[in-house]
């Protein structure tokens, strides 16, 4: 077998691991054995996606692909692209993914639907790896759906949950909003002349200026409409928060590291679209801050400990899509990595306490840091990361995102800029409130007085992804395997952004500011927060309802979609079916008129037919009389 | 014999022919009568085929066998016809064409 073709096999082993486990591990009897499948298949994906990484770094980028069909000129392929980029980002999701299902294995124990669990984990594992490594955006597109699948029936692991089965319908349906923008963009590729789907095909088009600036825009944006349902972007943000119903390894997996990120995923492989279109780069830009900013403040006075991270994902995704359109693509793209890390560290974490609590709600907990030493600290490790602390992994992807907004050309980088620094106020405030909430002070419940620390089995994962996000900073200096810093491997333009001091200094000031106030008001006792709620019940109010979006979104479903429903309805109703219906009746009428002729006589049929043909002969004839003139002279 | 008659009689022999068959198609009740005008309309069919083979130099085979076919059909025709006309005749004790009109929509 030529070189290369083992790469297929990285989505391919968890997806046989699927198989295997829907086949063989899904009875009570034998579920025990479902772990160990899904195991085995990441940790052969893992070595792969490593040697992948290598391979790369040595030969430089490859690219396999195997026919599927052709429909005239239009051939897709099945393909595998094996860059840096997509290197990177299967190396980031087979750790990640390796931890959550080892950490799984505690969590889960003894639920029902066990081997379902790892069915559905292996499934994600596969889809998501596919999506991944995909060398064309029809592929992108069918593991694409089927990681939104996946995560409906993670969303609905407890379907017997009536709030389970709503949040996962609410998932599926708000993201296949954003989808059906992607397919679309898909759609408009295909029409063009010798339209082709593979990222190396488009690229190359983009840059011998085959595309017009027009149809880039359009199709950029298009594409970026999937990535704002996936990544949980202003206003497609709702489905996020609500999806925390789910198991927390899901959230830790799905929800936080992986497919969430799969939106920037996509905008950063076909960033080459976004780059010759200004316009869609600064849309990105825009949605992307509108969204750190807003979900950063939706954390703020949030109770519930998964709900507060859920709003952090969608903060932190805000940062990295207003960091690729801004044009920190590397930015964009080492925050999405170390993200990755932190933020499942941080679900993790906060798994173990709901493990042992049985409950979510932070008021309910405190003190816990006596009773779970392993736990506070790896989730203190996580929340100085998402807070930007030095030198936490945080710190090095969030400078750079703000680096990259200081030094844009685009218009209004300043308040982009702007928003980014207070926002990372905002979330060193809200992560540290979790902290203190849940960690600091004296128990709050009987429930906290008897909380015991989790097996080795959850602490274990926790430990390891603690220790990532602690030096995952590295990576800007120095990726393992490669030797060379992720800005060299990943920039196209040559030096990524020069360092400066004066953002860090902003950005190290605001974290500190963040975490020194929620210190103040929820570990001393300095600044009440119930004094400020008194003082400005509006501002409460709007942060406690996360700025209404849901209500706005259901009036605008119970509105303006059944108001718009219903003169469709009408319309098919009355002129649809009255088309249908009057075309009929015209049938009906004219049969009837007809049927007259049908005399049964014989004879008169002949006459018919007699007269039928000496009309034809006269007109055949008046018609060809110039020809037929003197024919019987 | 060299000569040539011109073909305008035969033409007007044959048309005439025809027309009569046609009336009789159209007109007789008794299904008998009708097939025999349908006879003659193959047969005015049969003339023309021959006089213009004749006018057009006679080299080469085509109208006569042309005409040597239709005499074949025109008997298979009868035979059927027939046949079909007796099936008739002994459901509805008739081969009047005007009271068969099972047909009528």
């Amino acid at each position: 077998m030529p070189q290369g073709y083992e790469f297929f096999l990285i989505p391919g082993l968890p997806l046989l691991a699927f198989l295997v486990i829907s086949a063989f591990a899904t009875r009570k009897q034998d579920e025990e054995l479902a772990p160990a499948f899904i195991i085995i298949a990441l940790t052969g994906s893992l070595v792969l996606s490593f040697r992948a990484l290598m391979m790369v770094a040595a030969q430089g980028e490859l690219e396999r692909t195997v026919p599927w069909l052709s429909v005239g000129t239009l051939s897709l392929d099945l393909g595998v692209l094996v860059d840096y980029l997509s290197a990177g980002m299967m190396v980031v999701v087979c750790v990640v993914s390796l931890l959550v299902q080892i950490y799984s294995i505690g969590y889960m124990r003894g639920e029902n639907g066990y081997g379902r669990y790892f069915a559905y984990m292996s499934l994600f594992s596969g889809s998501m790896l596919g999506l991944v490594i995909s060398n064309n955006l029809a592929q992108t597109y069918i593991f694409w759906e089927l990681v939104g699948i996946c995560s409906y029936l993670l969303i609905g692991f407890w379907y017997r949950r009536p709030a389970a089965a709503a949040a996962a319908k609410k998932a599926f349906v708000v993201t296949r909003f954003g989808d059906l923008g992607f397919l679309a963009g898909i759609l408009v590729l295909s029409a063009l002349p010798n339209a082709s789907f593979g990222f190396a095909d488009l690229a190359h088009r983009v840059e011998t200026q085959r595309l017009a600036v027009g149809t880039a825009t359009l199709v950029s944006l298009l594409i970026f409409c999937g990535a704002m349902g996936k990544s949980a972007q202003f206003p497609l943000h709702i489905w996020l928060p609500d999806a925390m119903e789910g198991p927390t390894p899901v959230s830790a997996l799905i929800h936080a590291a992986t497919m969430v990120a799969a939106g920037v995923y996509l905008v950063a492989r076909t960033y080459f679209l976004f780059a010759v279109a200004p316009t869609a780069l600064f849309v990105v830009a825009s949605i992307g801050t509108l969204t750190l900013f807003l979900a950063a403040t939706m954390g703020v006075a949030e109770n519930d400990i998964k709900r507060v991270m859920a709003y952090s994902t969608v903060s932190q995704l805000g940062y990295m899509m207003m960091a690729l359109g801004v044009g920190g693509y590397t930015a964009g793209v080492f925050h999405l990595t170390t993200h990755a890390f932190f933020k499942a560290l941080l679900f993790l974490t906060a798994g173990s306490v709901i493990h042992t609590l049985h409950s979510n709600n932070m008021w309910e907990m405190g003190g816990l840091r006596k009773r779970m030493p392993i736990t506070a600290i790896t989730c203190l490790v996580g929340a100085l990361a998402l807070a930007g602390m030095p030198p936490l992994a945080g710190f090095w992807s969030k400078d750079e995102i703000l680096t990259a907004a200081w030094h844009s050309k685009l218009a209004g980088h300043q308040v982009f800029f702007l928003a980014a620094l207070v926002s990372a106020f905002i979330t060193a405030f809200y992560v540290f409130r979790l902290w203190f909430l849940t960690f600091g002070g004296e128990p709050r419940t009987a429930q906290a007085r008897q909380a015991h620390e989790s097996p080795w089995v959850m602490g274990g994962p926790l430990v390891i992804l603690g220790a990532l996000a602690a030096v995952a900073g590295v990576l800007k200096k120095s990726v393992p395997g490669t030797g060379q810093g992720l800005g060299e491997l990943l920039s196209r333009e040559g030096a990524p952004e020069p360092f400066s001091w004066l953002v860090m200094g902003l950005s190290v000031a605001a974290a500190t500011g963040g975490i020194a106030l929620a210190w103040a008001a929820y570990s001393r006792g300095l600044v009440s927060p119930a004094a400020f709620n008194r003082r400005f019940p509006g501002v409460y109010a709007l942060l406690k309802n996360a700025w209404y979006f849901n209500h706005a979104w259901e009036l605008f479903a119970t509105r303006v979609v059944i108001a718009g429903s219903a003169l469709a309805a009408w319309f098919d109703r009355h002129v649809v079916d009255g088309m249908v219906n009057g075309v009929a009746w015209l049938c009906g009428r004219v049969g009837q008129r007809l049927r007259a002729l049908q005399t049964g006589q014989m004879q008169f049929y002949v006459a018919v037919l007699v007269l039928g043909v000496i009309a034809s002969l006269l007109v055949l004839v008046t018609r060809e009389t110039p020809k037929l003139t003197g024919w019987w002279r | 014999m060299n000569e040539i008659p011109p073909i305008q009689g035969y033409v007007i022999i044959s048309a005439l022919l025809f027309a009569i068959g046609l009336t009789a198609v159209l007109v007789r009740r008794n299904a008998i009568a009708v097939l025999m005008g349908i006879e003659l309309m193959l047969n005015a069919a049969n003339l023309n085929f021959v006089a213009f083979w004749r006018y057009h130099g006679a080299e080469r085979m085509e109208g006569q066998v042309f005409a040597v076919i239709v005499i074949t059909l025109a008997v298979a025709e009868a035979a059927v016809a027939l046949a079909i006309i007796l099936s008739v005749y002994r459901r509805f004790r008739t081969v009047n064409v005007d009271q068969i009109n099972l047909m009528k929509g």
